[in-house]
């Protein structure tokens, strides 16, 4: 199907895509590699040169960093759960003989493409906050104080904002690989005697095993980066309670405006973001299949 | 056993599907409504839901008064740009990755998705110096380079696998019937992949538009989305409930409206393919 | 105008040599049959032909010139594939002009020659559909209408009736056949069926491996197979295939007979056997015989034959029927 010249040709195509790319994963990350080993503040420039490890050492010395250690694998972690227990259960319920399924999808995937920011907005003024809140009223009408929802539990409270923005992409990818089962193979196994219960263990779960494992992956890449809905309400506080790792870096490098440090810190988020990707192809990686 | 459903059944089913629809979606219901009140009415408490005091005028209020058309504004330009540009660069990559593949193919396509993988701050000292060293900082330029970045590996994967759903007979037919690679490209393999196109081009603008770190942090004020600035109108103090809610429903609506349409989109492009 | 001659040609993917090295001639005005079990090279070789694969060494020969650089364009050739690669974002009209408007021709001469093919091939009343709003016979008919129109050399064929329902595929065999009779142009089919290949064919090329096992006349190959791996591929049911004693006897290591040249009598003949399943076709029976040392063995009688499962049953090869291959697989003959 391919000849020389058309050979030659694809190859000059895909060159500005992968040179682009190379550029920059290579560049920037061999900078902040340099940046790391080096002492610079934005904010007294002229006193830079070598400090080794030093950086590094300072994020493995602060207390900051393994509360902002622990908060990132709480909220990934506590967002894949949710997201993919209910994801199971709310497709399921979906795919049920229902009326206005199409309608009602709609309503289940619009939280997706809500902003974060404006996610984080409208949990934190319309619903959680003390005093106008809607949460809030709803504890005075049932004769509680409010919770201050941020403020007492800041790390909670933004796991549930983001389940909330990602449970229907969860649910959305579980719908499809559900609604793309065979029939077929579900009306088999109703002959065969099996009842609903054994045909969602041992037909619907492994079928969606493929899918659990992509949303599983993709949730993650991106959750270890969520950075806006906590920069829109908690901005990592109170204290330290709700600062993830990005947002330890981000304070490093656009607040305190340590340069050196920040660039400590990425490496290290990059280190981490390996180790966690390194797990899981390993351990679901037999699923998938480019 | 029974094979066809009974009514009973299915209400019970519809019943229970559709109250977890309505309380997955309740807050951006409540944001839409809250932003048809009056400010007064809408810290109301206890709260007040059909006999609030309903008006217009903070929508009117919010994009005559203050800077918000031109983060509005701002959005369009950064996501329409970032994916036109994101577009010019893939889709050449991915015609010939899916019709010319090599012995690399296959590592270079997974090579592409290990770039997404990378976190933001990993390089976000870089950005943000390089940016201001350049002058890009807080530039529309800036902001449409850093996302069509991004967003770059996306594109290409979800490109890649609408072309190669292309059966390649077709192309041979054209081939067969004289058609020249120019004429190949422009008669038969365009028209055939403008659907493929079109959906990379919506799930990449609502990504875009949605975008929530590089948005903020190299940005200050000219050349804000509105992502910076919701985040940052946040602020305890001047808060106007009725406003907010305005400003936030403009701020996700055209986004909704495109992501109701791009449902299957949505789920071949932020799979990589892997779910269809 | 349509002779196409093929000296040495091999087909490497990698290492694996799909086409170790063929030589082949086909004349003018020739229906030619590619034929073999899936994987033989039949359509690589088709596709070396059209000009959609690069030889890995070896001469490809139109009409005395060499067309072995040649892409396919230049080619003058028209293919219909298995899938009819319809272009669905066209009408059918806009199909079957494409090749004439690549070729560059003015608006009217195109609509003429649409007009004409159509006429041919009653699709007058469709040319306005798209594709998708079309069954699998017009596919078919309009994929051949985007060929014809080009007036190419030679036709080439890729299993183009796999796709189709049993009583259409045998619609469209007549008029291929037809259509060959009319427009006497070489046309080079790509089958896996041998039913086709015997019926349609002037003449048939038998792949296996990459390799012509022969080549001949529909009924050269019926009568005088030059392997046990020809005798066996063609002619339906299959023919019986004999080793041991009964093969010796002949001075053979194979010997052959033909389902319609066994006679079958309940009294007493050649081989014994209860027989295992009969088939009723109205018009034949085919008998499946178990017969001790011999597996099974088919044998075919007229019309209705009062025999069915469990039945002892008398087989016997009618004289000068038998096919006689030696310890290579050839035919002593």
């Amino acid at each position: 199907m391919s000849t020389q010249s058309t050979r030659a040709a694809a190859r000059l195509m895909v060159a500005p895509s992968v040179i682009l790319l190379f550029i920059w994963m290579i560049v920037p990350l061999a900078m902040t590699i340099y940046f790391s080993f080096r002492l610079y503040r934005l904010l007294s420039p002229d006193r830079t040169g070598w400090v080794g490890f030093n950086n590094y050492a300072w994020f493995l010395n602060s207390p900051d960093f393994w509360v902002a250690i622990v908060n990132t694998l709480l909220l990934v972690g506590g967002v894949l759960i949710i997201t993919v227990v209910l994801g199971i259960l709310i497709a399921i319920l979906i795919d049920q003989p229902i009326w206005g399924q199409g309608p009602l999808r709609i309503l289940v995937i619009s939280p997706f493409f809500v902003m974060p920011p404006v996610a984080a907005s409208i949990w934190e003024n319309l619903f959680m906050h003390p005093q106008n809140g809607l949460l809030a009223a709803a504890s005075r009408g049932l004769g509680y104080e409010p919770i201050l929802y941020l403020e007492s539990y800041p790390m909670a409270s933004v796991i549930f904002i983001t389940a909330w923005e990602w449970l229907p992409f969860a649910t959305l990818i579980l719908l499809t690989a559900l609604q793309s089962m065979s029939s077929e193979q579900m009306e088999a196994a109703e002959m065969d005697g099996a009842s609903a219960l054994s045909r969602f263990r041992y037909l619907v779960l492994p079928h969606l095993s493929r899918a659990i494992t992509v949303v599983i992956l993709i949730q993650t890449i991106f959750l270890l980066g969520i950075f806006g809905e906590i920069f829109t309400t908690t901005q990592g506080g109170p204290g330290n309670a709700s600062t993830t790792l990005p947002y330890m870096i981000y304070k490093q490098a656009l607040i305190a405006k340590d340069i050196g440090r920040a660039a400590a810190g990425g490496i290290i988020a990059v280190i981490l973001a390996n180790i966690v990707a390194v797990f899981l192809m390993r351990a679901i990686g037999k699923h998938l299949d480019a | 056993m029974a094979r066809t459903v009974t009514t009973n059944q299915k209400i019970t089913y519809t019943f229970f599907a559709w109250a977890v629809g309505l309380i997955i979606f309740f807050p951006v219901l409540w944001t839409i409504l809250t932003s048809l009140k009056t400010e007064a009415s809408a810290v109301a408490s206890p709260p007040e839901f059909l006999g609030a005091d309903w008006t217009l005028q903070n929508y009117a209020d919010v994009w005559q008064r203050s800077d918000y058309p031109r983060f509005f504004w701002n959005s369009v330009i950064i996501s329409i740009g970032s994916t036109l540009l994101g577009l010019a660069i893939a889709i050449p990559a991915a015609w010939s990755m899916a019709f010319v593949p090599g012995k690399r193919t296959k590592d270079l396509l997974m090579w592409m998705l290990s770039t997404k993988m990378m976190p933001a701050v990993g390089v976000l000292i870089p950005m943000y110096l390089l940016f201001q060293k350049t002058g890009l900082f807080d530039t529309r330029i800036g902001l449409i380079l850093a996302l069509m970045l991004m967003n770059l590996p996306i594109i290409v994967w979800m490109l890649y696998t609408y072309f190669k759903e292309i059966p390649g007979e077709i192309l041979e037919a054209a081939r067969m019937d004289g058609a020249s690679l120019k004429n190949e490209i422009l008669y038969v393999l365009t028209p055939m992949a403008i659907p493929g196109i079109a959906s990379t081009m919506l799930l990449n603008i609502i990504l875009a538009w949605n975008e929530a770190f590089w948005t903020i942090t190299l940005t200050t004020v000219d050349a804000a989305p509105l992502s910076a600035f919701i985040a940052s109108f946040s602020a305890p103090q001047g808060l106007f409930y009725a406003k907010l809610s305005a400003a936030s429903t403009m701020a996700i609506a055209p986004i909704l409206i495109v992501g109701w349409f791009s449902q299957k989109q949505l789920v071949r492009g932020l799979t990589f393919g892997a779910v269809k | 105008m349509g002779k196409i001659t093929l000296r040495n040609v091999t087909k490497k993917f990698g290492e694996v040599a799909v086409i170790p090295s063929l030589d082949l001639d086909i004349e003018d005005g020739e229906f030619v049959v590619f034929v073999g079990p899936s994987g033989c090279g039949k359509s690589t070789l088709l596709r070396l032909i059209a000009g959609l694969e690069d030889t890995s060494g070896g001469i490809i020969s139109i009409d005395g010139v060499d067309a072995t650089a040649m892409p396919p364009a230049k080619r003058s050739l028209a293919m219909v594939f298995q899938s009819y690669a319809l272009y669905p974002h066209m009408s059918v009209r806009k199909n079957i002009a494409f090749p004439l408007k690549m070729a560059g021709m003015d608006a009217a001469a195109i609509d003429k020659k649409v007009e004409g093919a159509a006429k041919v091939l009653n699709l007058t009343s469709y040319l306005e559909r798209r594709p998708g709003q079309l069954s699998g016979g017009q596919r078919q008919r309009v994929a051949i209408g985007r060929a014809i129109v080009r007036e190419p050399k030679a036709f080439l064929f890729d299993e183009p009736l796999s796709n189709l329902d049993a009583a259409l595929r045998g619609n469209m065999r007549l008029e291929i056949t037809e259509l060959h009779q009319t427009l006497k142009t070489t046309m080079i089919y790509v089958t896996h069926d041998q039913v086709e290949a015997m019926t349609m064919a002037d003449k048939i090329v038998v792949l296996q491996a990459g390799h012509i096992e022969q080549v001949g006349s529909p009924l050269d190959l019926y009568n005088h197979p030059a392997n046990v791996f020809v005798a066996g591929f063609i002619g339906s049911p299959r023919m019986n295939l004999v080793t041991g004693a009964d093969a010796d006897a002949e001075s053979a290591t194979t010997i052959g007979v033909r389902p319609e040249h066994l006679d079958i009598s309940t009294t007493a003949g050649k081989w014994a056997g209860k027989v295992s399943v009969a088939e009723r076709l109205g018009s034949d029976t085919f008998l499946h015989v178990a017969v001790p040392g011999h597996g099974s063995m088919t044998a075919r009688g007229a019309g209705e034959v009062a025999l069915s499962h469990g039945d002892t049953v008398y087989l016997t090869p009618q004289s000068g029927k038998v096919h006689r291959f030696g310890a290579d697989g050839k035919n002593l003959a």
